[in-house]
């Protein structure tokens, strides 16, 4: 056991660290385009030195870097306070996905701009009556010629605004059963057929869109992993999404306990004491911090057994799941030290409690969560 | 970076997993439930063979030198099997003496200690103790001790005792010694015997090491230790919980079928994992990092203080009516993760020291 950094890993933060502190332009403006912009020519930055692609294979323009320099890519980055790319769905998913079931000449038409930012990706899974049962979607694709025209709709489409492509599951198979029927493909998002409207969330808000399918035409040439094989392929970019995942979801729950404990030590709490100073808030905090650990803990031990074995241990189907628990109970506890403020809605904690209520429902509900854990970790019989 | 266990780790491991099953029955654990001792003569002579009592004394005085993650490793397994044994008692013991003995003392109790030919344990609370396990207002003078301590483990078969005194003071009494009575106490949980010591005037040596850094870390160790005990008990529970989730039928489906069993199963796997990686890394800082050690080894008392009740509490209710019952195995585990829980500071306690540590 060795929790410290290889001289490897050293010298790979190392290099990191020179280089944002040399590159890394600081917090986004405000505003949706202007700070998309701003994303978008970070991750150009990044791309020219060789980071955007960090996990990818060089051979495909990636830095081929191993779990352990991805986890210390995201911790660096957070902790440096440095923009989000603007080509996430792309880079973390899309990408991965044409790797791993494209043909080689879709790898070298798409790979090359998902780096660079010059086309974003989106991802249309979802459907309103399809959302954890993935399998169940209704948008119908129906071969015409050598092309595919496409109707339906899709939910929860975050960047489509921004999208040149789509990562679409669409049925194309309706006689067939429901996982053997569906195809993967990628929809050009700058076509008539194609409508996108902004879906306003609880915050107020429009992080997500609705898609509104009507007659959009793909050529034969854009299905990834070949016709009536979507399930399989869509399955790879929902394991990509979740892989080192957990990983940037820590990093963020590491700032937001810092920010978390100077709240505490500044607001009033009872009598004009110092909130920290009420051994319930105590308590509380201090259960945080030992959630946040074993949270960070956990992703590291589960990328050690990847990487030895190529699966993740048990404790990494446990990820995504905890961190909801515990950035759910973090805005809450923030709101309480909030005391009467938080009755207004000045604060970025406000924002941050409402937001987090998503996060046991996006990328997978935690009900669902516990199902994976409890049918393919402890090998409990399926539920139906 | 690599989150495992070297393979000389592994090994370890895998023999003690191997030698607890093969010895420690349930039948057996039973056994030396019911019995005064708690363990035989022949069990010891066997752990002493691999060397535990001394897996963290030095080479030099004929211990195995090893570190905290190797004795995590141990206690690990000794939760999993339930092993009712002197040898954590006898770990605290040595690890005292380490920190806070002199090399006379050292000399003389180490070797055999680490042979298994004397055996040691600590009593920590005082009789009207409050929650702090570093707090007592035990005093000495002219070189006796007259007081009482409660809960003390395996007094009875220890032939020596270090004694938490005030201002952090810790003696060493030879229960063999004039003025000193044990008398047993029956503990909640039965495969770990429990003792009243009352010390009336007993002569006593005083450890005169007083690095606290060194006392805290022998503390940290400890509650390092007993949270891996907790991390076995709660996933051998686990495990019977889920085995029995697969096999009990009502309404004609394996009750492990039903969501409201199946998620309740999912959550002790998130408690156990998460209770397994604050230990090993509260073992590995206490080896190779020492000022994250204290925060850390309270993170994980505290952690798997909770999660060692809560995941034997669930595992329970699985079991519905049979796990209530005395003839089925796991109101064992439970007292010990609960007893295990309280020992050494509770989870609030440690919750406190974490708070604090951060500067809150």
């Amino acid at each position: 056991m060795d929790l410290t950094l290889s001289p490897r890993e050293e010298a790979f933060r190392d290099e990191l660290r020179a280089w944002l502190e040399a590159n890394n332009p600081g917090s986004e403006p405000d505003g949706d385009e202007a700070g998309f912009e701003y994303r978008r020519a970070w991750q150009r930055t990044l791309n020219e030195a060789g980071w955007a692609g960090l996990s990818w294979p060089r051979e495909y323009g990636g830095r081929g870097a191993t779990l352990i320099e991805q986890a210390i890519f995201n911790e660096e980055t957070a902790r440096a306070h440095a923009p989000q790319v603007a080509n996430v769905l792309g880079l973390a998913m899309g990408g991965p996905t044409v790797i791993a079931h494209g043909t080689e000449e879709q790898r070298r038409r798409y790979l090359p701009p998902i780096l660079s930012a010059e086309e974003i990706w989106c991802q249309g899974f979802s459907e309103p009556d399809s959302g954890s049962d993935l399998a169940s979607v209704k948008t119908r694709a129906v071969r015409e010629g050598d092309e595919w025209v496409v109707t339906g709709q899709k939910v929860w489409t975050t960047f489509a605004h921004h999208a040149k492509w789509c990562m679409l599951v669409a049925r194309t198979d309706p006689d067939a059963p429901k996982h053997k029927g569906l195809t993967y493909f990628l929809m050009d998002m700058e076509q008539d057929g194609v409508q996108v409207r902004p879906l306003r969330q609880i915050t107020g808000e429009a992080e997500f869109n609705e898609l509104f399918i009507e007659g959009a035409r793909i050529p034969s040439g854009n299905i990834v992993g070949g016709e009536g094989n979507g399930w399989a392929v869509a399955i790879t970019t929902l394991m990509h999404e979740r892989a080192t995942l957990a990983f940037s979801l820590q990093v963020g729950v590491q700032i937001a306990l810092g920010e978390l404990l100077e709240k505490a030590r500044e607001a009033r709490g009872n009598n004009g004491h110092a909130a920290s100073e009420d051994p319930v808030i105590r308590q509380r905090i201090a259960q945080l911090l030992i959630e946040a650990e074993a949270l960070r803990l956990n992703a590291y031990r589960s990328l050690t057994a990847t990487m030895r074995t190529g699966v993740p241990g048990p404790e990494g189907s446990l990820g995504k799941w905890h961190w909801s628990e515990i950035n759910q109970s973090l805005t809450e506890l923030a709101m309480e030290i909030e005391g009467p403020r938080a009755m207004l809605d000045s604060d970025r904690w406000t924002y941050r409690f409402l937001r987090a209520r998503a996060n046991s429902i996006e990328g997978g509900t935690t009900e669902i969560l516990k199902n994976i854990v409890a049918e393919r970790v402890l090998g409990l019989p399926r539920m139906r | 970076m690599n989150f495992d266990f070297t393979d000389d780790q592994q090994a370890i491991k895998r023999t003690a997993r191997d030698f607890l099953a093969a010895r420690y029955k349930p039948e057996l654990i039973r056994q030396l439930a019911e019995d005064d001792r708690g363990f035989t003569d022949q069990q010891w002579v066997e752990l002493s063979e691999l060397g535990w009592p001394g897996v963290l004394v030095s080479e030099e005085h004929g211990g195995l030198g090893l570190g905290a993650v190797e004795l995590v490793v141990i206690a690990e397994e000794m939760g999993y099997a339930l092993a009712p044994s002197p040898l954590h008692s006898d770990i605290c013991a040595a690890l005292l003496l380490a920190a806070a003995g002199s090399q006379e003392q050292q000399a003389k109790w180490l070797e055999p200690l680490a042979a298994g030919e004397v055996r040691g344990t600590l009593a920590v609370w005082d009789e009207r103790a409050g929650w702090s396990p570093d707090h007592s207002e035990v005093e000495s003078s002219d070189g006796a001790l007259t007081a009482t301590k409660i809960a003390v483990p395996d007094a009875s078969s220890a032939d020596f005792l270090i004694v938490t005194a005030a201002d952090g003071a810790h003696y060493l009494v030879e229960t063999g010694a004039e003025g000193v009575s044990v008398v047993a106490e029956p503990g909640l949980d039965q495969t770990r015997k429990l003792f009243r010591v009352s010390l009336s005037g007993a002569p006593t040596e005083k450890l005169p090491g007083h690095d606290p850094g060194k006392v805290a870390h022998a503390y940290a160790t400890i509650i390092t230790a007993l949270a891996a005990e907790n991390v076995g008990v709660a996933q051998r529970t686990m495990e019977m919980a889920v085995e029995y989730a697969k096999d009990r039928k009502q309404f004609d489906r394996p009750i492990g079928s039903y969501q409201a069993i199946s998620h309740r199963c999912a959550q002790m796997l998130l408690e156990v994992e998460g209770a397994r990686s604050l230990a090993y890394w509260a073992a590995w800082a206490l080896d190779h990092e020492p000022d994250t050690a204290p925060r850390a080894a309270s993170m994980a008392k505290a952690y798997a203080s909770d999660a060692g009740f809560r995941v034997c509490a669930s595992a329970l209710q699985v079991h519905g009516g049979i796990g209530f019952t005395w003839e089925h195995d796991l109101h064992f585990f439970l007292k010990r993760a609960t007893a295990n829980a309280h020992a050494f500071g509770d989870a609030r306690w440690h919750r406190d020291r974490v708070a604090g540590l951060a500067g809150v």
